[in-house]
């Protein structure tokens, strides 16, 4: 374990910080400009994943495992979105034989 | 921490009940443990504890509002027996989801560690997920359950970042840890810290739905099976604030000067926005979602101004907005079960025909736009107050503008209700069951109006 965080700390923070904004920043693009809801919740995913690569971080330059503990229940919490967002995927298309989201102007947006 | 545990019981219970086929039996069983729970949570009163390594904190702001929480769930499920009446199966998954929120809910109320606040926040959030879809074969709750699980997750990734950057920088998830960095380190805050504060910011405006994140709300709240969404417009936004409240009366109130300038222009824009969509509704279950939205504005006043009274306030506020959110809603699901559509024009002609559920109504809409002697005129009047203390004479303007910008939309059902005549409508047929319940809301909002001291005094 001592080996993983000298390998993290290999590299700059300043690195992480910078790498993992862009991929924040991918992921908010993703969802205002994708008008696939699978794509739109692929990009959630990855701002959740650049949340947690961030912490994972934070947390070796520390040497305090409160980060990664942190990391662990995104990871759950985000696999009981993605149970529940592919449901909800599949009730939509269900009823609409689509999931583009252009579709879903029942109610004013 | 009783109420948590009691509950959590309670809500796995509820989950296995289907396997009984009892219908009769359940509801009853939820009101009771309702109850119980309600005064297991408050014999706590007065004792300050943290559990967990400060996980959570048990004091009074956390049991005052655990309990605004449960009394607004215990309405909730009192009409949902009306709502549901011609549902044959048990229905355990829905209530059993209703109390995994509320329990997500009074987490947001006790946090003492920024996990705890994600876990809370994400505990109510995925239940809500759920139940905005919960009427399976209808098109208009489908998209509202997509669209709510969308904006959410989107807001949840903001949310997470802040937070990262807020350990990033302070190196620690604990409140008052953090709070103790910022002390320590006043003239040294990196710029990185206040990003993560704006990100956690937008995080939870999303949450108690402030303009410019309001959005999702119309459209989920119009979507949404009713009786779902009289309970995600009061236990969503009630602990929401509550949380947003605790996060930055313990964590964030020595950087209070740098949080003030973003909450104003979120206030702002709340009141003016939410105001003057809502006055161009026809769809009630719509206008009753900007006015949740203007509401929202109204209660930052309390966490911008931040005085001594500002817990107390904020209590006040909720509860009175709760009830009477409920009440309407509780009127709106038996009118359109009746009459089909959310339109205004149904209303017409109904106090002649329904006098009781017109009463109300009326009740519930005047509280709401604040008139006196009624509990929403009393909770504005304190939340004006408390701003004017703290110095922000041009928001309590804007507050009072908006505020009577609402008068005329809150007053629309009430004219068609009794000014209007009836086109040939029928008498709706309710139980006498539900009008009791109903009157009695109705009287609660009224008796409310006249003790705001005393709700006020307990924080």
């Amino acid at each position: 374990m001592p080996d993983a965080v000298q390998n993290l700390q290999m590299i700059p923070l300043n690195d992480y910080i910078f790498f993992c904004s862009a991929l924040f920043a991918i992921g908010i693009i993703g969802v205002l400009i994708k008008r696939n809801a699978l794509v739109i919740f692929m990009s959630v995913e990855l701002m959740l994943n650049s949340a947690n690569l961030l912490l994972a971080a934070f947390s070796a330059y520390r040497n305090d495992p409160a980060g990664q503990i942190f990391v662990f229940f995104i990871m759950v919490v985000a696999a009981a979105e993605v149970a529940i967002g592919l449901a909800l995927l599949v009730m939509i298309y269900r009823s609409t034989h689509s999931i583009d989201i252009n579709a879903l102007n029942k109610l004013k947006w | 921490m009783n109420a948590i545990i009691a509950l959590s019981a309670l809500a796995i219970l509820t989950m296995f009940f289907g396997v009984i086929q009892k219908k009769s039996v359940l509801l009853p069983l939820i009101l009771s443990g309702l109850i119980i729970v309600f005064f297991l949570n408050v014999i706590e009163w007065g004792t300050f504890k943290h559990y967990y390594n400060e996980m959570f904190i048990a004091d009074n702001f956390n049991i005052a509002f655990t309990a605004a929480l449960i009394l607004t769930t215990f309405l909730v499920f009192i009409f949902s027996a009306l709502y549901y009446r011609t549902v044959k199966r048990p229905l355990e998954d829905i209530y059993a989801l209703m109390l995994f929120s509320l329990i997500g809910g009074i987490t947001m109320a006790s946090f003492g560690n920024i996990t705890m606040l994600f876990i809370g926040i994400e505990t109510l959030s995925i239940s809500f997920y759920i139940l905005a879809g919960s009427k399976k074969f209808d098109v208009a709750s489908n998209e509202a359950a997509l669209k709510y699980f969308l904006t959410g997750t989107f807001a949840t990734g903001f949310l997470l970042f802040g937070m990262a950057l807020i350990y990033g920088v302070s190196g620690s998830f604990n409140l008052q840890a953090i709070n103790s960095y910022i002390i320590a380190n006043k003239e040294s805050i990196p710029t990185l810290f206040y990003a993560g504060m704006i990100l956690v910011f937008v995080g939870m405006a999303f949450k108690i739905a402030a303009v410019p994140f309001h959005f999702w709300a119309p459209d989920v709240y119009t979507g949404s099976p009713t009786l779902i969404t009289a309970f995600m417009s009061t236990i969503g936004k009630v602990a929401s604030i509550a949380a947003f409240y605790r996060l930055i009366s313990i964590t964030f109130l020595n950087v209070h000067d740098f949080s003030v300038d973003i909450l104003m222009l979120f206030a702002i824009a709340t009141i003016i926005v939410g105001n003057l969509s809502a006055m161009t509704q026809d769809n009630m279950k719509r206008m009753l979602a900007y006015s949740g939205i203007s509401n929202s504005g109204y209660l930052l006043f309390a966490i911008i101004a931040m005085g001594p009274k500002s817990a107390g306030t904020l209590l006040y506020f909720s509860i009175s907005y709760a009830i009477a959110t409920i009440t309407a809603f509780a009127v709106i699901m038996l009118v359109r079960e009746e009459r089909g559509t959310f339109s205004l024009q149904d209303y017409k002609g109904l106090a002649k025909q329904n006098p009781v559920e017109a009463f109300a109504m009326a009740v519930a809409m005047m509280s709401l736009a604040g008139i006196p002697p009624l509990a929403g005129f009393m909770a504005k009047y304190n939340i004006f107050s408390v701003a004017m203390n703290g110095g922000y004479v041009w928001l309590v303007i804007v507050g009072v503008i908006g505020s009577m910008i609402s008068v005329f939309y809150y007053f629309k059902p009430i004219i068609y209700m009794y000014f209007h005549r009836a086109d040939a409508h029928k008498k709706i047929e309710t139980t006498k069951a539900y009008k009791i319940h109903i009157l009695l809301v109705s009287i609660l909002l009224i008796i409310l109006g006249f003790l705001p001291g005393l709700v006020i005094g307990l924080l």
